[in-house]
């Protein structure tokens, strides 16, 4: 087997991997301050695919549904938890994740109304068309884009968190919100800020997925799935472990369809299945809280 | 759902009430065997039976352990599929391959379960989600053996012989009758769980995890023991279902349909012997009633959901039991 076919391969993999890391990660997040697990992440995924694609058709460019997308959707996911989850606080731990899956079932099916079943196509923005020469082999400029786009994100993520007053206080309500509260922080402000952020990053693994797959309503539920596992590897509620665990699957499903394409959509949960075997709280989960 | 201080097993009481409260299975099964008069279609009172099944089993599971699985699907499929394998591919008689499924399905749970219960919380519905879609995808992949997204075809059943009488199994009247005694016999199996100690500990397990290990129960092997329990239960259901259809469909084991199950379970009243049925009669009078109005059937079903999980979460039966005062029995 070539060397330079394994190393595109791999490349493909981390552009995979970095999508999928992007909606992981808004599940991470929110299931580590809220103790809420989304079941409509995927669907909300998949709506963020569809956001993108009409504004961009809208504004005539991509760029502004990039842009936009993810934060009409992140307002729209503040929407749902002021309205829907905020009243299951303090209820059983299942009942936030029963109601968004019923969430999600409204969700798909309102697309369905809307855009129809079948599935559309994204076009990829015309700068980023056509691949890029590595020297040792061709690669599409917009799997670069991605990858590159989503390692700013998770500078800026990872600098507002540990960085800023914002990030103290999010690291801190996370820790324990009644002594937030005690100190004058309005927790529920937090949380709601917090929900927002997690689906706005759904959608934008959403929009740029868009042009990598197609576009359609069923989308979600595979990435849903493949959130669990990228969430469950890593260590549900462990920003470090979702990005570790997100790029591990996105490389091992693309090396794995280079040698074994009929077992590419099962080695993810067969990695999964492994990692739970030996460590039941994933790779960097703290052992206690769910495991 | 939420925790309560319910005894762990209903006493058994000398009332007249009590006393008929006592005979769940046999109640139940009256009900069923008035179903399809009941119903506006006999098809609809085949699909409850088997829903039903499968939903019971579930409820084991959800309701009685209180762990909340979103990969029940596996069983159902697994149930469907291994029954049409053995018919179809392998010739088994009908009366032979049901076992057979069901034994292998228990077999899957094993493995599924040995995973799965090692997580607790949260995690458990995740990973079960995750690992039945694992089947999902193997069954996709297996097609030479499944029949890949086309589904399972070519085993029809259509004469049994019960006993030494010949049983047109077409007719809708005489398959109804013959899979509701696979029903009865779940139903039955059901009940004896739930009135044995095993019973009582897995309810135990459900108020306080913490609590049952003090006691010196084995909290890990139990649960493994409940899902496999429960797996074979739902299985049973699947088995029905293909037996009925004479195909399996691959959608079968997506977690959409753990997903359905999770519902119907919810609507009907989790922790209640004849909720599943009732659930998964209101599920499918409701899938059937709104679809002939409107193909976006999913959108009023999903807002039912969410306003049951809101303001109604011991759903219709559990519901209806608080109400007159006999919850406690929970029959």
């Amino acid at each position: 087997m070539d060397l330079s076919l394994i190393i595109m391969q791999l490349l493909s993999g981390i552009a995979l991997g970095a999508v999928l890391v992007i909606t992981a990660l808004g599940l991470t997040i929110v299931f580590g301050m809220l103790g809420v697990v989304n079941f409509a992440h995927g669907a909300l995924f998949m709506i963020g695919a569809y956001a993108g694609l009409y504004l961009a058709s809208l504004t005539g460019s991509f760029w502004w549904g990039l842009l936009l997308a993810p934060i009409l959707i992140g307002a729209f996911g503040m929407l749902i938890e002021f309205v829907l989850i905020r009243r299951l606080y303090g209820r059983s731990i299942d009942d936030p994740l029963l109601l968004t899956f019923g969430l999600s079932y409204i969700l798909v099916e309102g697309v369905r109304i809307v855009f129809g079943s079948d599935g559309i196509p994204f076009p990829t923005p015309p700068q980023l068309v056509g691949v890029l020469d590595l020297g040792i082999g061709f690669f599409p400029r917009y799997r670069l884009f991605v990858i590159a786009l989503v390692a700013v994100v998770l500078l800026v993520l990872w600098l507002t968190l540990e960085k800023t007053r914002i990030g103290l206080i999010v690291r801190a309500g996370a820790r324990d919100p009644t002594i937030m509260q005690v100190l004058g922080v309005d927790i529920g402000r937090v949380w709601l800020a917090i929900f927002g952020l997690g689906v706005g990053l759904a959608a934008l693994g959403g929009v740029l997925a868009g042009p990598m797959r197609s576009v359609n309503p069923e989308m979600g539920s595979l990435v849903l799935a493949e959130a669990f596992v990228v969430t469950v590897i890593g260590g549900l509620g462990s920003i470090v472990g979702a990005v570790v665990a997100g790029l591990m699957v996105g490389i091992s499903i693309s090396l794995v369809a280079l040698f074994a394409p009929e077992m590419a959509t099962i080695v993810m949960f067969a990695l999964m299945a492994v990692v739970l075997l030996i460590r039941p709280q994933g790779l960097f989960g703290v052992r206690g809280r769910t495991a | 759902m939420s925790p309560s201080s319910d005894e762990a097993v209903a006493k058994p009481s000398s009332s007249g009430l009590g006393w008929l409260l006592e005979q769940r299975v046999l109640l139940s099964i009256a009900v069923l065997a008035v179903l399809p008069w009941l119903l506006p279609s006999q098809a609809l009172a085949v699909n409850v039976l088997i829903y039903g099944v499968v939903v019971m089993g579930y409820n084991l599971l959800f309701g009685y352990t209180g762990l909340l699985s979103f990969g029940q699907a596996a069983f159902f499929g697994a149930g469907a599929y291994f029954t049409g394998i053995a018919i179809g591919r392998y010739g088994v008689p009908w009366f032979a391959a049901v076992p057979i499924a069901v034994l292998l399905s228990t077999c899957l749970a094993a493995a599924i379960g040995i995973v799965s219960t090692r997580t607790r919380g949260i995690y458990f519905s995740m990973v079960t989600l995750a690992l039945a879609q694992l089947v999902y995808y193997v069954a996709l992949q297996a097609s030479s053996f499944t029949g890949g997204e086309n589904g399972l075809r070519g085993f029809t059943v259509d004469r049994i012989n019960l006993f030494g009488f010949p049983v047109n199994f077409l007719d809708p009247v005489n398959k109804y009758y013959v899979l509701m005694a696979f029903a009865a016999l779940a139903m039955w199996f059901q009940s004896r769980i739930l009135n044995s100690p095993f019973g009582a500990v897995i309810e135990a397990i459900r108020e306080n995890e913490q609590r049952a290990r003090a006691c010196g129960y084995d909290v890990e092997r139990s649960k493994l023991i409940v899902f496999m329990l429960s797996g074979a239960i739902s299985s049973l259901g699947g088995c029905m279902l293909a037996l009925h259809l004479s195909i399996v469909p691959l959608d079968l084991l997506h977690y959409q349909t753990s997903g359905m199950i999770v519902m119907m379970v919810l609507l009907g009243g989790a922790r209640s012997f004849f909720g599943p049925f009732v659930g998964a009669a209101s599920f499918l009078i409701l899938e059937d009633a709104i679809s002939l109005w409107t193909p976006h059937w999913q959108i009023f079903v999903g807002a039912i959901f969410v306003l049951f999980v809101l303001f109604l979460p011991k759903g219709i039966w559990g519901t209806l039991l608080d109400a007159i005062g006999i919850g406690k029995a929970r029959p």
